[in-house]
């Protein structure tokens, strides 16, 4: 039985939480553009400016002409796609068999990777620096990638191997009927339907990759082969308590993410329920 | 279209495993089994950048635990075995056991102020109509996408001693003395931050996925249940709980793993400081094996650390290895 004397009330409650706690969970983020975006005089102000009516674009020409800055995002590029492109394209022919064949051994393979998913790599860092250090690959681009790729490619794996498994099995077998031999049926058909998939794990593998920031902090000291995480986190110690250059460059470090997250979670869905294997 | 968004994010979830748990289903296998190579030869690169990239490493951590290696047979080349040396000083050393414990009180209160938390806003969303809910979604999206680096400078500034919007607003609310405080200063307010931080940006998955959970109940169990003449507490007791139970205990172990071994929110933050009092156990291993240099050290914290891990999450990886021997 509800009770009609607090019923206003208990519509009310959910609305107004909702929306304090959309103020919690969006203000840290609004308060790094806002930030980026104020004078100084606004930034270092007794009371802050909550609303910056004065725009302006110092602090990104700042953080931009710090030094290295083009070469880190270079970097960082190249160290996040190629780790990312080079997981898709092991996972893609792991995930196929897995999806769609019968072998002995399969569910080991699974469990393996199902293990290999949870691997504490920020603990394991000593040793990767050991092993790189006597391969002499410290400060290099290199071993990032390597190390990246690996740890992203379970979740590539297993991720892929749901969505390859979600392609019907008589869209293939049709093919086949129509003479495509295998390989044709799986580049023709399950690969153009694998789109979704293919962005969603991409989408989880480049946040990895951009993201990381132990083994490039003890691999790589010299600075001309550093990524965008260790510039930002030194960006404070470096540039003293100027906030708004510092939040300028956090700015530029977070929006790829942002905008990857936001465009490609849409994308990454509309592809399979589209309706491809209709009738 | 929220149905698809939820989709995706579970999909794009780290750790995730509903994409997986959706296996071809019984249908007539057509396939020949065994003998054919194909399998194997698909699978191999996979399986080789496994045992190479993920396999060495480890046994390289267990053979340099074992080692006496500082500098100077760091620069040398030199290999040192030490027997089990590092690890009786690193277990007789009190510093340890302080990090362990303090490790353990770290992760159990981030798990649990996620999880409460993280339940009772995915709960919320579900009662929201759909406008709130998208505002909401927005907010959570936000936290939960803000690269970890970009967010652990946000908060050092939200913390600021000098202009910091938080030391405003306490001393706006009252409480003069917080005007100039220095949040990095001593142990507990750096790790409250610290907190702050981890909770903030994990909620949003724990809630999203929740809400997502709560969308597949049948709708028949709550009107079986309010025909038997259950109330609100009644029916979530009976009926989402239940429902929501093997998702809470699975994403309650996965925040175990990622608030045990969380790094860059802390090293970033303040670099275990004050006095080295805010570090934990991956941060002790780095500060010990290749800030002071005793790598060996370093190592046997570290194999340890996994160890602990392991001990922690034994139980889920049985049942999740389990589950997963079911299904195949």
């Amino acid at each position: 039985m509800k009770r009609p004397v607090s019923s206003t009330a208990s519509r009310l409650w959910p609305n107004v939480t909702a929306a304090v706690l959309f103020v919690v969970f969006a203000f840290p983020v609004y308060w790094m553009f806002a930030t980026s975006l104020k004078p100084t005089g606004d930034i270092i102000a007794d009371d802050p400016v909550f609303l910056p009516t004065d725009i302006t674009f110092d602090h990104f020409e700042r953080a931009v002409g710090a030094d290295h800055f083009w070469t880190l995002v270079g970097n960082s590029l190249t160290v996040t796609v190629l780790s990312v492109v080079f997981s898709l394209i092991i996972a893609l022919l792991a995930s196929f068999a897995l999806a769609r064949m019968r072998f002995k051994g399969r569910r080991g393979f699974i469990l393996t990777f199902m293990i290999a998913q949870m691997a504490p790599w920020e603990v394991m860092v000593i040793a990767i620096y050991m092993i790189v250090r006597d391969a002499d690959l410290l400060n290099s681009l290199v071993p990032l990638t390597v190390f990246y790729m690996i740890m992203v490619l379970p979740f590539t794996i297993l991720t892929l191997r749901g969505y390859v498994a979600a392609v019907p099995k008589e869209l293939e077998e049709s093919a086949m009927v129509d003479g495509c031999t295998r390989t044709q049926a799986f580049v023709k058909v399950i690969f153009p339907l694998l789109a979704p998939g293919l962005m969603a794990t991409s989408l989880f593998g480049f946040i990895t990759a951009w993201n990381e920031f132990p083994l490039v902090l003890i691999l790589n000291k010299g600075i001309e082969k550093q990524t965008l995480p260790l510039w930002l986190s030194s960006f404070q110690t470096t540039f003293g308590d100027d906030w708004g250059a510092t939040m300028a460059a956090a700015s530029l470090f977070a929006v790829p993410i942002l905008v990857l997250f936001v465009f490609l979670q849409r994308k990454a869905v509309s592809g399979l329920t589209s309706g491809a294997v209709k009738g | 279209m929220s149905v698809q968004t939820e989709r995706a994010d579970t999909a794009a979830a780290p750790g995730v495993r509903e994409s997986e748990a959706s296996p071809p289903g019984p249908k007539a296998r057509t396939q020949r089994r065994g003998g054919a190579p194909a399998p194997y030869l698909l699978l191999l690169p996979a399986l080789l950048a496994t045992v190479v990239l993920l396999g060495w490493p480890l046994i390289k951590n267990g053979m340099l635990s074992f080692q006496n290696l500082n500098p100077r047979q760091l620069i040398l080349h030199l290999t040192e075995w030490n027997g089990f040396d590092n690890y009786t000083e690193v277990v007789g050393s009190s510093d340890f056991w302080k990090v362990v414990q303090r490790t353990v009180v770290f992760t159990a209160v981030n798990v649990v102020l996620i999880m409460v938390l993280g339940t009772l806003v995915g709960l919320l969303l579900a009662r929201l109509g759909k406008r709130m809910r998208l505002l909401l979604m927005l907010g959570l999206v936000l936290a939960w996408a803000m690269p970890v680096i970009a967010a652990t400078t946000v908060y050092q500034w939200l913390f600021a001693q000098r202009f910091g919007v938080v030391n405003w607003l306490l001393a706006k609310a009252g409480w003069e003395s917080m005007a100039d405080y220095n949040w990095f200063g001593t142990q507990l307010s750096t790790f409250s931050v610290i907190v702050l931080l981890i909770v903030w940006q994990s909620i949003p998955f724990v809630a999203i996925n929740l809400y997502a959970a709560t969308t597949t109940i049948p709708k028949e169990l709550y009107e079986a249940a309010s025909i038997d003449g259950a109330g609100v507490w009644k029916s979530f007791t009976s009926v989402t709980f239940p429902f929501l139970k093997p998702f809470l205990w699975a994403t309650t172990f996965l925040e175990v793993i990622w608030v045990f071994k969380a790094f860059p929110q802390i090293f970033a933050m303040n670099a275990g400081g004050p006095d080295r009092l805010t570090e934990t156990l991956p941060i002790y291993a780095f500060v010990e094996g290749p800030g002071n240099q005793h790598y060996g050290m370093g190592a046997a914290i570290s194999f340890l650390t996994i160890l602990i891990l392991l001990g922690l999450t034994a139980y889920y990886l049985r049942t999740v290895l389990k589950q997963e021997e079911d299904e195949l």
